[in-house]
């Protein structure tokens, strides 16, 4: 616990992380208002008592909207982010068990190339050929994220691989397979904790500009990059349709990247000490 | 006048005391050694007399040089005397120097720094002082980068922008650890001439003694912040006070004793070993070269023999224990252990592989930060086809832990509760533990402060006594291989240059590069008394 | 230093290579028939016939290929099935947008984000810090569109000193399109300087904690003049690194970001050529953003040979 409060941001990232988090799964039981239904003699409410944050052009409730949202982001993030871990990270390990041979190469290559195609533009592709859906956006997402942990996972385990311990386990007789599971693997695990936190919350970024272009979550899908593109042109007589998804989507990525901080200040005790 | 005099110095740091009390002086012409392990303070003294200490760094006392009071000196007072008044050399000299700029500029940064006078002015002057730390422009032109430079040759750079202003005092913090035996005693060497040319302080520290005893004509002796002892060096070498002193000293100079039982028959024989390695160093379709890492090298460990294999960085030793280890094919020759190839197709013969250990040079790297001592050191279990399991295993860890002088309970305990020395110890517990014929000691003692090397020697000696242990003991530092083995090997650039009892070969070296080892390695004088 | 470069000019061509055949391959998966769709249910075969020879959608896969990356390195990316008019002028027009945009936001990002980076990073552990590192964290959170959204409500809106939306044309003059493209500029920036400021802080003190720098300080450098000589020029290293995955994100943010300004760049014309499934634009604006991004990288690299003696190789 001591160890927990020794970073300033990991508490108030977590704090944030659950109560969205909170959200999403209350949200799958209980919304104070059928977001599926319209009720159109209740459109563009300002913010009162019986609808805290509103409702918009269709009479929808924004609170019920956020929460429903919720879900939507935080699935498709943390698909995304579960694609490029369980890829990215056999890759990685497999690339820095063979330094230099031609599947590190190969593998590095291929990185290079998906690390020149933006996640929004392989979105563009896969909805020009597909078209638009929530599953794309996480395709799209989770195909960026592949090269970010293999390049993280080779990194970090080549520098492991050159330890004398990996040394003792191979005169132990263990095989590089063996010993990336047994030695590599969770000597980075902390990295890739605090890797996949941060991904996650690009994640929730991603996916709520791929919406709010149209290629990502579809209507009847409730998703705060639609809420804020409906949004958009009743911006002027009607701001708290932007404010709320908006400053959803703020708090979200904030609690999270605090989170990743946090995380990376507990398992890194020296990286703590250059950082503040 | 003294030229530099430190005076009940004390400083903390963040409020944990690291120098209590601490007194001492440097004369002009003479060189004061400062000797210490790993804690003593020997380091932060010297970073006090620059005043470039950690944040949160608090001293009192007294700092003077030439009479002027260091700590109350102003930042840019101080800045007007580092480089100009003090020069100072560090510890590691392949990343002292930036990367990124020539060493030419570098040096003569410190002139431009300090002095108004033109570029090229300057530049005349860092060739000349790079010059006399023995770099001449016809080789070592202004224009090189650090890259383009070996570790003795950065040091030197390093010396020139220390002294390019001929400074009245040279810090050196371990000059010479991070350097080969032969590169070290060329620098100790320039060291020495530039204090008699220039008239300079010197004030040396060092962990090593036997490095320190050849130049200092006074010695300061420290131990967790405080000085122990200090004195001219020769009366203190011939009649050491403190027990501390006298228990570093002989340390130093240990000798465990062996029964030593060596048979005839050969427990691994290495013949005509060739192994190469292919660089593609002229691009994807260049022409590739071939370096020959080692090349044709034969010897024998007989059964119950203590084989030394000395040479320094990059002759070969490495790639020789991975061929001896199986972990790597060779492309000549063969390596039979017990009669069976070590390595045997495109694998590594895993009835030779159980039978052999290995325990390496870095107390800190060389066990899973997560396993708990238990998994470590039953890992080489790996290797037998039925590993003892339950009750069994539970009295081989303890078995293995208490023969190297742990305690049984410490299986369940993380690497990071022990020290660097109870960690060696653990390594030996490891390669103990499938009770192997042969242990590779590959500088096993070399990390280790004297003290705690000279307990881990003892115990080394002791097992091979109890189990009939073989070692080859790999190592550059000759005291101690001359300390522990009867035989040893030479080997420089992937050849042994010669072999034989160890006492014959350090005694009366045939070869020159032997000579040249034996010439540079530091010795305590010869007529200390050891009580 | 040559060999660098041809080792760095053989993988650009690689890339290029194999980002061509995976968006062509993508593209050729699509069901349907061009030229059908163009002219409609009651067009006669040999119309079809002569169009798709027009397009070059006849022959096998390799040869259209062929065609298609012949035709991109002569500067033909082909014509658009929906205006019948060279794709490459549509995509030159609205480049005079795109561009200058990213280019824009790179400036205002590098402009911020290097004296912030520097400034937190020499004042380390004090409130300055403190605040530039909270600032970051707020803007690397800030979805940018969603604060663009915020900076036309206030300033277009509210405060009238910029349009909402549109942009002027070059004809206009420099400085009214200048003036319209500065909003949607710094929503763009706004999240790449936050994260440009915290890898130059932390690369920076990363870097004066390297043994050179006391070497330096051992010379009589002061702390800043230590800062300045020798750490700055090393830690530009690593933001190269980002500045460079960085365009590549200002290229694709400003698809988006052009969306909440209605500016007609390269952004617009993809989501319009995807409603008209007018997918030979898209195979092109694609490409198009995928070179950039790869010669970019490729001028990093060339970059760091600059900034750092090692990769010269000896001479």
């Amino acid at each position: 616990m001591n160890l927990l409060l020794q970073s300033r941001t990991l508490i108030p990232g977590a704090i944030l992380t659950v109560i969205f988090a909170g959200a999403a799964i209350v949200s799958m039981f209980w919304v104070p208002y059928d977001t599926t239904v319209l009720d159109i003699a209740n459109k563009i409410k300002s913010p009162s008592f019986a609808h805290p944050f509103g409702t918009d052009q269709f009479g929808r409730d924004i609170l019920s909207m956020i929460m429903v949202g919720a879900r939507t982001s935080i699935a498709v993030a943390l698909v995304a982010v579960g694609i490029g871990m369980v890829a990215g990270v056999p890759l990685g390990l497999a690339a820095a068990a063979r330094k230099g041979g031609l599947l590190d190469e190969f593998i590095m290559r291929m990185n290079d190339l998906v690390f020149a195609f933006p996640s929004l533009l392989i979105a563009v592709m896969i909805t020009a050929v597909f078209g638009a859906s929530a599953l794309n956006a996480i395709i799209a997402i989770g195909i960026f994220n592949i090269p970010v942990f293999a390049r993280l996972t080779r990194g970090a385990a080549l520098s492991l691989w050159s330890r004398d311990y990996i040394m003792a386990a191979r005169v132990a007789g263990k095989g590089s397979a063996r010993i990336s599971l047994e030695h590599i693997l969770p000597n980075v695990s902390n990295l890739l904790i605090v890797q996949g936190t941060i991904q996650f919350s690009l994640g929730i970024l991603a996916e709520a500009g791929l919406s709010y272009v149209g290629l990502g979550a579809q209507p009847p899908l409730a998703s705060w990059g639609r809420m804020l593109a409906d949004s958009q042109t009743m911006i002027s007589f009607a701001p708290h349709l932007a404010l709320f998804p908006g400053l959803a989507i703020l708090l979200t990525v904030l609690g999270l990247n605090l989170l990743g901080d946090g995380l990376r200040d507990i398992f890194d005790p020296k990286l703590r000490r250059a950082r503040t | 006048m003294s030229l530099l005099k430190i005076k009940n110095l004390s400083l903390a740091i963040h409020g944990v005391p690291i120098l209590k009390d601490i007194s001492m002086e440097v004369e002009p012409g003479r060189v004061l050694g400062v000797i210490g392990e790993s804690g003593s303070g020997k380091s932060i003294t010297a970073f006090s007399v620059m005043q470039l200490l950690p944040n949160g760094a608090e001293s009192s006392g007294n700092i003077a040089l030439v009479g002027q009071d260091i700590l109350s000196l102003s930042e840019v007072e101080l800045c007007g005397i580092r480089g100009r008044e003090v020069g100072m050399v560090f510890q590691e000299p392949m990343t002292a120097l930036n990367p990124l700029k020539t060493i030419g500029a570098q040096v003569a940064e410190t002139i431009l720094i300090h002095e108004n006078v033109s570029r090229a002015d300057a530049k005349r002057r860092a060739a000349e002082a790079l010059r006399r730390a023995e770099l001449p422009q016809d080789q070592f032109p202004l224009s090189r980068y650090p890259h383009e430079l070996s570790g003795g040759q950065r040091q030197r750079v390093v010396i020139a922008m220390a002294i390019a202003l001929r400074p009245k005092l040279l810090i050196a913090d371990e000059p010479t650890t991070a350097l080969d035996v032969t590169t070290q005693a060329q620098i100790l060497l320039l060291l020495k001439r530039l204090v008699v040319e220039d008239g300079m302080g010197l004030m040396l520290i060092s962990h090593d003694l036997a490095v320190v005893a050849d130049l200092a004509d006074d010695l300061v002796i420290m131990r967790e912040g405080e000085v122990v002892e200090s004195g001219p060096s020769d009366a203190l070498f011939r009649n050491m006070q403190h027990p501390y002193s006298r228990a570093l000293l002989k340390a130093s100079g240990h000798v465990p004793e062996r029964v030593g039982q060596t048979q005839d028959a050969a427990l691994l024989r290495v013949s005509k070993v060739v192994r190469e390695y292919v660089s593609h160093s002229h691009g994807l379709w260049g022409a590739t070269s071939h370096f020959r890492a080692v090349s044709d090298v034969s010897f024998e460990i007989r059964r119950g023999e203590s084989l030394g294999l000395v040479g320094e960085s990059g002759c070969g030793k490495s790639t020789l224990t991975r061929a001896i280890l199986g972990l790597e094919d060779v492309q000549g020759g063969e390596i039979l252990f017990d009669g069976q190839p070590v390595f045997t197709h495109h694998h590594a013969n895993k009835d030779v592989r159980r039978r052999m250990q290995v325990v390496f040079q870095d107390p800190y790297g060389s066990f899973n930060p997560r396993w708990k001592v238990s998994k470590l050191i039953t890992e080489p279990y790996h290797l037998l086809e039925d590993p003892p399991r339950g009750v069994e295993q539970d009295a081989a860890i303890a078995e293995a832990l208490e023969s190297v002088g742990l305690n049984s309970d410490d299986q369940h305990k993380y690497i990071h509760e022990f020290s660097g020395g109870q960690r060696q110890r653990i390594a030996i517990a490891r390669a103990l533990i499938i009770k192997p014929d042969l242990i590779i000691l590959d500088e096993a003692v070399s990390a280790l402060d004297v003290s705690v090397r000279a307990q881990v020697l003892d115990l080394l000696a002791d097992l091979s006594d109890r189990f009939g242990l073989t070692y080859l003991f790999i190592s550059h530092d000759l005291s101690v291989v001359r300390s522990i083995t009867e035989r040893v090997l030479v080997m420089k650039a992937g050849e042994i240059v010669e072999e034989g009892p160890t006492g014959d070969v350090f005694d009366r070296p045939k070869h020159q590069y032997t000579k040249q080892l034996v010439a540079a390695a530091p010795a305590l004088p010869a007529d200390v008394q050891v009580a | 230093m040559l060999r660098y470069f041809f080792k760095r000019l053989l993988s650009l061509a690689l890339s290029l290579l194999a980002a061509s055949v995976v968006i062509f391959l993508a593209l050729e998966v699509v069901p349907g028939d061009p030229a059908a769709y163009m002219l409609g249910l009651n067009a006669q075969e040999d119309t079809l016939n002569a169009l798709r020879e027009q397009l070059g959608l006849n022959g096998t896969i390799l040869e259209r290929y062929l065609s298609w990356a012949g035709g991109l390195l002569t500067g033909d990316f082909g014509i658009s099935y929906t205006y019948r008019t060279p794709v490459a002028d549509m995509i030159g027009d609205r480049l005079w947008v795109s561009l200058p945009l990213a280019l824009y936001a790179l400036t205002l990002s590098t402009l911020i984000a290097f004296p912030a980076g520097i400034w937190a990073a020499s004042r380390r552990g004090s409130y300055v810090d403190a605040g530039v590192m909270g600032v970051t964290q707020l803007g690397v959170a800030i979805p940018n569109f969603w604060f663009a959204m915020l900076m036309v409500l206030v300033f277009a809106i509210n405060l009238r000193w910029f349009s909402a939306g549109g942009f002027a044309g070059w004809d206009e003059g420099f400085w009214a399109s200048i003036k319209s493209l500065t909003l949607p500029a710094i929503a763009l920036a706004l999240p790449q300087a936050s994260i440009l400021t915290r890898v130059m802080r932390s690369s920076l003190l990363d870097t004066l904690g390297e043994d050179f720098i006391r070497t330096a300080r051992a010379k009589g450098l002061s702390k800043g003049q230590a800062m300045w000589r020798h750490a700055l020029r090393n830690a530009l290293i690593p933001v190269l690194t980002i500045m460079g995955l960085q365009f590549s994100f200002l290229l694709a943010g400003a698809i988006i970001i052009e969306n909440v300004f209605y500016l007609p760049g390269l952004g617009r014309l993809v989501f319009q050529a995807i409603s008209a499934r007018d997918l030979i634009v898209v195979e092109s604006v694609v490409m198009l953003l995928v070179f950039a991004v790869i010669m970019v990288n490729f001028s990093v690299d060339l970059a760091y040979a600059l900034v750092d003696p090692r990769l010269r190789g000896r001479r």
